[in-house]
C-alpha cells in the first residue's frame, strides 16, 4: 500500500523480507545498513530476543532521495522466521508493496522453506493480497555451503511458477537476471509465470544489493 | 476476495490542512505537546504541534506495530479491537486511538495536561478524523491513478542503480 503524500510530498513504499528461521533476513538488512550511505539510510530497528533472535520484526528506511519533487522511500522490514510467531509475521504483512522471500539453500532446511512459503501464500490470502500479481523476488541465500541444494531443485520447489490467464502476458519472457532461464515460457502447452531468483551469501554481502534493487525497481514499476 | 495489491492511496494539501485544523483545536484544547498520524502500515503522515525530538520514521513504524500487536490481544480476549492504548511515563506519555481501522492517531502529552482531558476531548477528534478520513479513502477507491510524474520511475530507477551499484 504505497503512500503518496502529497502534502509533505513523500512516497513511501514497503518491502517485506520473509523465509524460514536463521535463513539469513537480518543479515541482508544488517548488510544494507552497512553499505548504504549514512544520509540515505535512516535507524536500523531490531525488536529481537535476547539470543538476537527476531521476535516482532527489522526495520531499515532507506532514502532514495527527492525524484520529480517527492521524497521517496523504502521502508524494509524483516519478519520473525520462527513458526510459532506466525501472528507477528502476518501483521508485518500489512500494507505490503513487494515481498523478498530469503530461502536456505541448505538441503536439510528444504522443508522449513516450503513450510515459509506456504506460510507466506496464506498470509497474503488472509491480508487479500494476490501474492502472484504482486513484486515478489526470491534470494537461495547461504550458496558458498557444502550442503547447498542445486539451483535446479530449489526452483522445482519453492518457484515451480503459476499458470498465466491472461492472453496478453503469454509471450516468452527471458529472465534478465538468470542468463538462459525464461520467466514466462509454456511448458506443456500451458503458460507458466516465475518470480526472478538471486543467488546470495548474505554474510558477505553477496546478492544482497541484486535482489533489493530488483524488488524496489518492480515496487516502482506498480507506482507508475 | 483477493485484489492484486494492497491499493495506494494518496494524501492531498487540502487533506491535510482539514485535518491540522482539527489536530491543532485539539491541542489547543488539552495543552498537549504534540500530535501524530501514522498509517497501518508504518508511515508518518501528518506532524502538529512541538517538533519531534525523536526519529519520526522509526516512530510510525513501531507506533503500527505497537497497535497491531495490541489488536491480536483484543482478538484473543474476544474483544473486536482496543480503539484506544494509553502507555505511561515519568515525564511524557501517549495516548493512541483508532481512526477509521487505516489510520492512528497519537498524542504526546506531558504534566502540563491530565489524563482525563486528554482522553475527553480524544473522543471528538476521533469522531471528526473519522469522518475525514472515511470520505478521502471513499474517494481514492477505485482511483487506479497514483499521479505520479510519467519520468518519476525512470528517475527512481536511476537513483537505485546510483544507491545499491548499476
Amino acid at each position: 500500500m504505497s503512500l503518496i503524500n502529497y502534502a509533505s510530498r513523500e512516497i513511501n513504499c514497503k518491502i517485506v523480507y520473509y523465509g524460514p528461521g536463521l535463513g539469513g533476513k537480518t543479515t541482508n538488512l544488517e548488510y544494507v545498513y552497512e553499505k548504504v550511505a549514512p544520509s540515505s539510510k535512516g535507524k536500523l530497528i531490531s525488536l529481537a530476543t535476547e539470543t538476537e533472535r527476531t521476535l516482532f520484526f527489522d526495520f531499515l528506511p532507506v532514502d532514495l532521495g527527492t525524484i520529480r519533487g517527492f521524497k521517496t522511500r523504502f521502508h524494509l522490514y524483516t519478519v520473525p522466521g520462527q513458526v510459532y510467531y506466525n501472528a507477528s509475521r502476518k501483521l508485518i504483512l500489512k500494507g505490503v508493496d513487494g515481498v523478498v522471500f530469503v530461502a536456505d539453500s541448505q538441503l536439510e532446511r528444504m522443508e522449513a522453506n516450503l513450510e515459509a512459503m506456504q506460510n507466506l501464500y496464506d498470509n497474503m490470502t488472509q491480508h487479500g493480497y494476490d501474492l502472484t500479481k504482486l513484486p515478489f523476488v526470491i534470494q537461495y541465500n547461504k550458496r558458498d555451503l557444502p550442503n547447498a541444494a542445486p539451483m535446479a531443485d530449489l526452483d522445482a520447489a519453492l518457484n515451480p511458477g503459476w499458470t498465466v490467464d491472461d492472453t496478453t502476458r503469454q509471450r516468452v519472457t527471458p529472465d534478465p537476471y538468470r542468463q538462459g532461464e525464461y520467466l514466462v515460457r509454456e511448458v506443456d502447452g500451458m503458460w507458466v509465470e516465475r518470480v526472478p531468483t538471486f543467488e546470495a551469501v548474505a554474510v558477505r554481502g553477496d546478492g544482497v544489493f541484486d535482489t533489493l534493487k530488483a524488488v524496489s525497481k518492480l515496487v516502482l514499476k506498480t507506482l507508475g | 476476495m483477493t485484489s492484486p495489491r494492497a491499493a495506494s492511496w494518496s494524501f492531498h494539501e487540502e487533506d491535510s490542512a482539514r485535518i491540522r485544523g482539527v489536530l491543532l483545536d485539539f491541542l489547543r484544547d488539552t495543552q498537549s505537546r504534540t500530535a501524530l498520524l501514522v498509517d497501518r502500515a508504518g508511515q508518518m503522515l501528518v506532524t502538529v504541534g512541538e517538533p519531534p525530538t525523536f526519529d519520526p520514521t522509526a516512530f510510525a513504524s513501531l507506533t503500527a506495530a505497537d497497535f497491531s500487536a495490541n489488536d491480536q490481544l483484543a482478538r484473543l480476549l474476544g474483544e473486536p479491537e482496543f480503539g484506544t492504548l494509553f502507555h505511561q511515563g515519568e515525564k511524557e506519555s501517549l495516548y493512541l486511538a483508532d481512526i477509521a481501522r487505516r489510520v492512528i492517531l497519537v498524542v504526546l502529552f506531558d504534566n502540563r495536561t491530565t489524563l482525563g482531558l486528554v482522553k475527553l476531548r480524544m473522543r471528538g477528534a476521533v469522531t471528526e478524523l473519522t469522518a475525514l478520513f472515511t470520505a478521502l479513502f471513499a474517494r481514492d477507491m477505485g482511483n487506479s491513478s497514483s499521479g505520479v510524474d510519467a519520468g518519476f520511475v525512470g528517475e527512481a530507477e536511476d537513483e537505485l542503480d546510483k544507491l545499491f551499484g548499476g
